[in-house]
């Protein structure tokens, strides 16, 4: 079928627009390819694990501290934000009375908006004198860990939810009818049913946490060098880039270049996998 | 104690500790938030690197950049979004280049905008540190979301309209303009207000796009700082500068929870309509 050409027109005009769109995500990519360059082509990747020590004036550019406080923390936001993220969605679908479950599902979603700066700025003024009082300084790998559990909580209970909501009623009548108890129908037939979901959510919620700045920026210290207990103060790949790119020139700037560039690599794959996981849930429903 | 009901204490105590904790953060800020909050907070300039006086400023520059991300981001997002939802058919291969790369845009790290908002629009365009260049830089940022969402709105529109304008004559243009449009107004609308509430609190993408300066704003070319940037840069690097930082948090939850109380009625009466029709 042909178009008239009054539509032809606008067809054009709005790939035009949708070209435009979908160059945005290219031009990220040359401008930091673009800016990482200079101390790719002077510097050995291998230097940024086998340098002394990340003094990036000095031509030192040892990455590994950062790169271990961001995945202790990812990991153990994890650790504590998939326990607590699953339970809330089976309170949600499953335990509370619906008028209260009309309303913590309000609360997560309300919490799901809230800015990291907020968090964080929370998080420094209320939880870490606290961590403090256990142990000092307060601003710690312990503190961001709590701080990002708190973020990614909503990311992992709202899609779990979805993904329960997507079980089949059939399958629940079916266990029902077998004489399950309530908690066997959940752990044998609704959580299955529902694990690419749950797999789904888990991996937005790493890839929210890895990327995240602000939070962990504002409480964990920013200290950069390797930790030795959960105590120790911390600084992360993305604050690192936050505290130095305000002064940061030449080589010191595109290995910043380089940091965003393997974390924007990183949280891509992780999204990308958790939306076919997503499809998934999806086709088997 | 059988397994199903230490399951059931279990999960009761987790949505108690989760809400408990979400509540203690929520009222730590109202109450903290509440003692500088006053009508000449909102409206002042700040004073002593923002220890006293009020938000004026930085409210207005946080609107303007708002401004120019909407200004840029809507028409692009909506253009987009009519062709991959009623132009598609026309264009299979145009969909399989522009799907993928907005899905991997939402997934990119809000500090990597900064670092491409500051290549690109400060370094490059010459754009320096300006509300400009934060604004464009929120606008990649929000992009994917608001086409998501002006799509939905389109493929929620019924194929009875399509059906109906052809057989009237009408051209695909004009289908557009006069019908689908209006249509999927209130969803588009419901789109672009979760698109504010994510750019509204954005830090990390505007430190170094849009810059710190708290001076009101002349021009769309001068460094203004946005409300989230200030609670971040009063938290960290002014010493006693909690009580207005506590009050600036404050204002900025109200206003995404006005925003996102618009979307939610918005999709309610949007929903409301496609079910009776």
């Amino acid at each position: 079928m042909s178009l008239p050409r009054t539509d032809k027109q606008l067809v054009a005009l709005l790939r035009i627009c949708a070209l435009i769109a979908a160059s945005i995500l290219l031009l990220i990519l040359f401008f930091l390819i673009d800016e990482s360059r200079p101390v790719l082509q002077h510097v050995a990747l291998t230097r940024f694990v086998t340098d002394a020590s990340w003094h990036p004036a000095q031509g030192l550019y040892k990455l590994t501290p950062m790169l271990s406080a961001t995945l202790y923390a990812t990991i153990g936001a994890l650790l504590l934000a998939t326990p607590l993220g699953i339970a809330s969605a089976l309170f949600c679908s499953y335990y509370a009375p619906s008028l209260f479950a009309g309303c913590y599902r309000r609360l997560i979603a309300v919490l799901a908006g809230i800015p990291s700066v907020v968090y964080g700025f929370w998080g420094l003024t209320t939880l870490a004198p606290i961590i403090g009082h256990l142990h000092p300084p307060g601003v710690s790998l312990v503190t961001g860990v709590v701080v990002l559990t708190l973020m990614i909580l909503p990311t992992v209970a709202l899609t779990v939810d979805a993904a329960l909501a997507a079980v089949p009623v059939a399958y629940l009548r079916s266990g029902a009818a077998l004489g399950l108890s309530h908690w066997g129908l959940i752990s044998g037939v609704a959580l299955p049913a529902a694990h690419s979901g749950i797999a789904a959510g888990i991996m937005l919620a790493a890839g929210r946490a890895i990327g995240e700045t602000m939070a962990v920026l504002m409480v964990a210290g920013n200290v950069a060098e390797q930790p030795h207990s959960i105590f120790d103060p911390v600084r992360t790949l993305t604050a690192n880039i936050a505290l130095e790119m305000a002064y940061a020139t030449g080589n010191h700037r595109a290995a910043l270049f380089v940091s965003g560039l393997a974390l924007m690599t990183v949280v891509v794959m992780l999204v990308s996998t958790a939306e076919l996981f997503k499809k998934n849930t999806h086709k088997h429903v | 104690m059988s397994k199903s009901d230490l399951a059931r204490v279990l999960i009761w105590l987790a949505a108690a500790l989760v809400s408990g904790v979400f509540v203690w953060l929520l009222a730590d800020i109202l109450v903290h938030g509440l003692s500088r909050l006053s009508w000449s907070f909102l409206v002042e300039a700040p004073r002593n690197a923002g220890r006293s006086g009020g938000i004026g400023s930085i409210i207005i520059s946080t609107g303007l950049i708002l401004l120019v991300t909407m200004v840029m981001a809507g028409p692009l997002s909506l253009a987009t979004a009519v062709l991959l939802s009623e132009f598609s058919q026309h264009d299979s291969v145009f969909r399989c280049l522009v799907r993928p790369s907005l899905d991997v845009l939402a997934g990119v790290p809000s500090i990597v905008f900064g670092l491409f908002g500051n290549a690109f629009f400060c370094i490059y365009l010459g754009l320096g540190f300006s509300i400009l260049s934060g604004g464009l830089t929120l606008a990649c940022m929000v992009l994917p979301v608001l086409i998501r969402t002006a799509e939905e709105g389109l493929m929620a529109v019924p194929n009875d309209y399509r059906m109906a304008a052809a057989a009237l004559g009408m051209s695909r243009s004009a289908a557009l303009v006069h019908l689908l449009l209006p249509a999927a107004t209130p969803a588009m609308v419901a789109g672009s207000m979760l698109g504010i509430g994510r750019a509204i609190g954005e830090t990390a993408a505007l430190i170094f796009t849009s810059g710190y300066v708290d001076r009101m704003p002349e021009s769309l070319f001068d460094s203004g700082r946005s409300l989230s940037v200030h609670i971040y840069d009063l938290s960290m690097n002014v010493a006693g500068g909690d009580a207005n930082a506590y009050s600036s948090a404050l204002v900025l939850i109200i206003l995404l929870l006005v925003i996102n109380s618009i979307t939610l009625r918005l999709a309610k009466q949007w929903l409301h309509k496609s079910v009776a029709v």
